[in-house]
């Protein structure tokens, strides 16, 4: 009798103390949440067990509006938000890409972040006429943002790649559909936030995330040193 | 109270109430036309043209407090209208972009839109009357009458 009230006791004892210990699960923010998380889809099989990032951003090679070639190395050990947008865009691209200029300027000098809008609209869109929208909209540093160009099918693709929507329309004023999302992309050619272009909110909370990216681009590149 | 006075005070109370009623509706009416250009621009204008009017660098023209809304007053039904294309000034600065059309704006509405910008954010033109716009509206067969 004396030894199943003790053992009761105990349990009792440990519940508690078990359950004193549940609202600092909750509450306590774990280190890691101060990190990005990594996005995307995995289409490719996976080398190994412990194999299951996401397929990285493909391999691009585009035109800027200073008739440069860019390609993935242009971004290499930077971080680099993107969009999609086209320049005769009646409808949202203004308003996206004025938050975009917010972002820009927030971070106007910090050569570790880049800037690249793709055009959906290359036919129209040639070299002059990114050049001078770039020039319009006070972006005078080619090298810190780019407007680039390449065959329809390759924008519509690296589209999808970051998980940003953009397609032909013909019901949509100016001939495209498309989302108005900024991806996040680290030095890993990775995805780590998408952002709705249209809320100033998700601005807000991109102009929020890219220090914590830039941290950890940091730390890796002294692990790497070291 | 009295059943009787109870009764009264029920008949006294019917008109009162249905007045109310009647001004309680009225009220929808005008509290909804009230701000029906405020409304329309940032619908229809406020991603291009900002939600203050102020444009967005040397692409888009503002429309707050610019002498092209007071010049070109006649103009602007049948641009909102229409909508433009090529390169105009605004406040010294040329703009060169692609403005569409709103053939899904009632001739009242165009009116209520252009009265809004014309007497607010720096603009102190006279306003249109529905008719008058219209009339000008019908300079580029852009009047539907309504």
């Amino acid at each position: 009798m004396m030894r199943l009230s003790a053992i009761r006791t105990a349990l009792i004892t440990a519940l508690l103390a078990g359950g004193s210990l549940l609202p600092f699960a909750c509450t306590e923010k774990p280190a890691e949440s101060e990190r990005l998380p990594i996005l995307g889809i995995k289409h490719a099989a996976p080398t190994s067990p412990a194999d299951t990032l996401p397929d990285p951003v493909p391999s691009f090679r585009l035109t800027n509006q200073e008739g440069k070639t860019i390609t993935n190395q242009t971004f290499a050990g930077k971080v680099y938000v993107t969009d999609f947008f086209f320049a005769t865009c009646p409808s949202i691209c203004p308003k996206m890409q004025s938050e975009l200029l917010r972002v820009y300027k927030q971070f106007d000098g910090n050569p570790n972040v880049l800037f690249l809008s793709h055009t959906i609209d290359p036919a129209h869109d040639s070299i002059p006429v990114l050049r001078d929208y770039a020039e319009r909209l006070g972006v005078k540093d080619a090298s810190r943002w780019h407007f680039a160009t390449a065959p329809q099918d390759t924008i519509f693709s690296l589209a999808k790649a970051y998980m940003t929507g953009a397609e032909v329309d013909k019901g949509t004023p100016g001939g495209y559909a498309h989302d108005g999302a900024f991806a996040l992309v680290d030095s890993q050619r990775r995805v780590r936030g998408v952002y709705d272009g249209m809320v100033k909110e998700q601005v807000d909370q991109l102009i929020h995330d890219l220090p914590l990216l830039l941290k950890e681009e940091a730390e890796n590149k002294q692990t790497a040193a070291k | 109270m009295t059943p009787k006075a109870l009764h009264l005070a029920g008949k006294a109370l019917l008109p009162l109430s249905a007045g109310v009623v009647l001004l309680l509706s009225l009220g929808g009416c005008f509290t909804e036309r009230q701000n029906e250009g405020a409304k329309l621009y940032a619908a229809h204008c406020a991603s291009c043209h900002g939600d203050q009017g102020q444009g967005l660098q040397r692409l888009i023209p503002p429309v707050a407090a610019t002498d092209y809304i007071a010049r070109h007053r006649a103009d602007l039904p049948c641009i909102i209208r229409k909508g433009m294309k090529g390169p105009l000034t605004v406040n010294g600065v040329t703009y060169n972009q692609v403005m569409p059309g709103h053939e899904d704006l009632t001739d009242s509405q165009i009116t209520n839109l252009l009265n809004f910008l014309q007497t607010n954010w720096g603009n102190q033109n006279q306003p249109y009357t529905i008719r008058e716009a219209s009339e000008l509206l019908g300079r580029c067969n852009g009047s539907d009458g309504q």
